[in-house]
């Protein structure tokens, strides 16, 4: 666990975590027995830990789902899979690398993967272009969803994504429209769609991706119409008030539940994915398997009808004559 | 030396367009007494019964005004015509949002609409639509769920009637923060229902006007069998100041304008508001032969 960037509000549970090693380091080359003081450091460190990643506000969240050593879409994907066989290009201008997909194997069962990709370092990210897909990474969506249907292959989305990218030539190409026809053609495929808000869930971008039978989400990760820091823009005319904006919007996974945004909160080890990158991999190819199950019990039109009335739930409205 | 640098002094490639600010550009700007309009293109006032008389188009220069979703649906509907749907239904408020009701019933006072669009059935030159306007000033147009629910039962009841649905988007068009998440789900709602009714081998004619953008562009808006727009509108994804902000770089001239749009491929035809109900006319009726 060594190199992980610490976070402002981690430094009492690492600094607490220094000392014990500078204790047990004292008492070796001093040849004393401090084991008593030493576990009630250790114990002390442990509810610390628990106090303070079980009691996370938003903006904390937020903070660890943009943390630089966050599992990256192609790590989970290594991590959940057997197999990945990455396809390429939308055959119409270009192959966007802030947007991967292919076949994969879950536990021996063909499945299409679809999702956009950050990078894990400057030079990656500028590969990657941040992770912010432009329309032919949309248009490589749309691609690969239609092959999953013809093939009759679910299709699994992870999605962590700011947002479609703001450019001139994204313009220039179709952002809005490639956008607008990923969410329709995902809402009525044919065969079991999930999706997983793994990161940021950023507006149009990654609702592109999260047309789903089923749309799980990962503890500490947020979804939302707008980033915290833009609506704070918004409201106060400054991003300092990020931290207000992000309680307001409700975009952490336990309000979407409650608002069944989302179906399922898929637990993350204690501090966020980054601090134990197997053990969510286990932890969400355990829910796709048993999400999966269920949808595969579901005939072609079941699925589309399913997932029509999904989403019809999110339009109350008060009648008022 | 000097010649040189005058050499390779280009002119530059592109320059700086400002996006419109609605509320300060292209809205009617009206001078004391109501009689005379000042156009924000070409600077002409203008006497305010001539602008009704071309609606709401600058006789001068062809400047489209942004207009109510009322005075669309006076232009558009054949007088007599028009039956309203879901003119009562508001929002719930779904996240609580700080001082968005207080926000909202100001607008409802000011625009008499309890929200940004209004739908409903009506004729085009004799021709049975469903028709649905979403309007600039309640709340920029912004799509919340109230919006989406109306389209949805909109492309509902047109899909079991079996009718035409002409759509004019414009006002500004993103999602409405207010309403978060659910605002954003509208794009989900929209883009199936419009999927359902052309599915049924139903007409779909999009309208784009200024603005549209964000949220309805990328869903139902650009969804149509038929793209039309109005000169000069603004139509994208993202907002310029965005994009300039994020690309470091000045925007091409008229970038995000239904020309420019139209140039690159993603609309079927600029249509002055003059010639709108005419053209939708004509469309309607070699679809309903």
């Amino acid at each position: 666990m060594a190199n992980i960037t610490v976070l402002d509000f981690e430094k009492p549970i690492i600094e607490l975590e220094k000392r014990i090693e500078e204790l047990k380091i004292f008492a070796k080359e001093r040849n004393l027995d401090l084991s008593d003081e030493i576990n009630n450091l250790q114990t002390r460190a442990e509810k610390l830990r628990r106090d303070i990643y079980s009691n996370l506000s938003s903006w904390q969240r937020i903070q660890l789902v943009r943390h630089p050593q966050r599992p990256t879409a192609l790590e989970l994907i290594d991590l959940i899979f057997d197999d990945f066989f990455e396809l390429h290009g939308d055959r119409l201008a270009g192959d966007d690398e802030a947007l991967v997909g292919g076949i994969a194997l879950l536990n021996g069962e063909p499945v299409t993967v679809i999702a956009p990709q950050k990078g894990r370092d400057t030079k990656e990210n500028l590969e990657r272009n941040f992770g912010l897909p432009h329309p032919e990474g949309y248009r490589k969506a749309i691609r690969l969803m239609k092959q999953a249907e013809k093939f009759n292959r679910p299709v699994i989305t992870l999605v962590d994504v700011v947002g479609a990218y703001p450019g001139i030539a994204a313009e220039e190409r179709g952002q809005g429209p490639a956008i607008a026809e990923a969410i329709t053609v995902m809402g009525a495929l044919k065969v079991p769609t999930i999706a997983v808000i793994t990161g940021e869930g950023g507006s149009g971008g990654a609702l592109a991706l999260a047309v789903g039978n089923r749309v799980l989400m990962l503890e500490n990760a947020y979804y939302s119409v707008i980033s915290p820091e833009s609506a704070s823009i918004i409201l106060y005319r400054t991003d300092s008030h990020a931290q207000e904006a992000a309680e307001a919007l409700k975009i952490g996974s336990r309000d979407l539940l409650d608002m069944q945004i989302i179906d399922e909160i898929i637990p993350e080890p204690l501090g966020g994915a980054h601090r134990n990158p197997e053990a969510m991999g286990r932890l969400l190819k355990e829910s796709l398997e048993r999400n999966l199950a269920i949808l595969r019990g579901l005939a072609p039109d079941e699925l589309v009808s399913a997932r029509y009335e999904r989403f019809l739930a999110f339009g109350k409205v008060a009648d008022l004559s | 030396m000097s010649v040189f640098k005058d050499l390779f002094r280009s002119k530059p490639k592109y320059v700086t367009v400002r996006p419109h600010k609605q509320g300060d550009k292209s809205e009617k700007k009206e001078i004391p007494g109501g009689l005379w309009v000042k156009c924000d293109k070409c600077g002409n006032i203008l006497y305010s019964k001539d602008l009704d008389k071309s609606l709401s188009v600058c006789p001068k220069c062809g400047f489209h005004f942004v207009i109510e979703a009322k005075e669309r649906i006076a232009q558009l509907i054949d007088p007599g015509s028009f039956e309203e749907m879901d003119a009562n239904i508001q929002t719930q408020d779904p996240l609580g949002f700080p001082d968005y009701l207080q926000k909202l019933y100001k607008y409802q006072e000011e625009t008499s609409m309890k929200d940004a669009a209004i739908t409903g059935k009506g004729h085009i030159s004799g021709q049975p639509v469903i028709i649905s306007v979403i309007d600039f000033n309640f709340m920029r147009g912004s799509m919340n769920t109230v919006v989406g629910e109306k389209i949805v039962r909109a492309f509902d009841r047109a899909s079991k009637e079996k009718l035409p649905v002409i759509v004019v988007s414009g006002g500004g068009g993103g999602a409405r923060m207010q309403e978060g998440v659910l605002s954003l789900m509208q794009m989900a709602r929209t883009c199936q229902a419009v999927e359902r009714h052309q599915r049924n081998g139903l007409l779909y004619i999009a309208v784009l006007t200024q603005a549209t953008m964000g949220g309805v562009y990328a869903s139902f808006a650009s969804q149509a069998d038929i793209i039309l727009a109005e000169p000069g509108a603004l139509i994208g994804f993202a907002g310029p100041r965005i994009i300039e902000q994020t690309m470091k770089q000045s925007l091409p001239e008229g970038f995000q304008t239904a020309e420019y749009v139209y140039k690159h491929g993603h609309i079927d035809r600029i249509v002055a508001r003059p010639w709108l109900k005419e053209t939708l006319a004509h469309l309607l009726d070699w679809h309903g032969r």
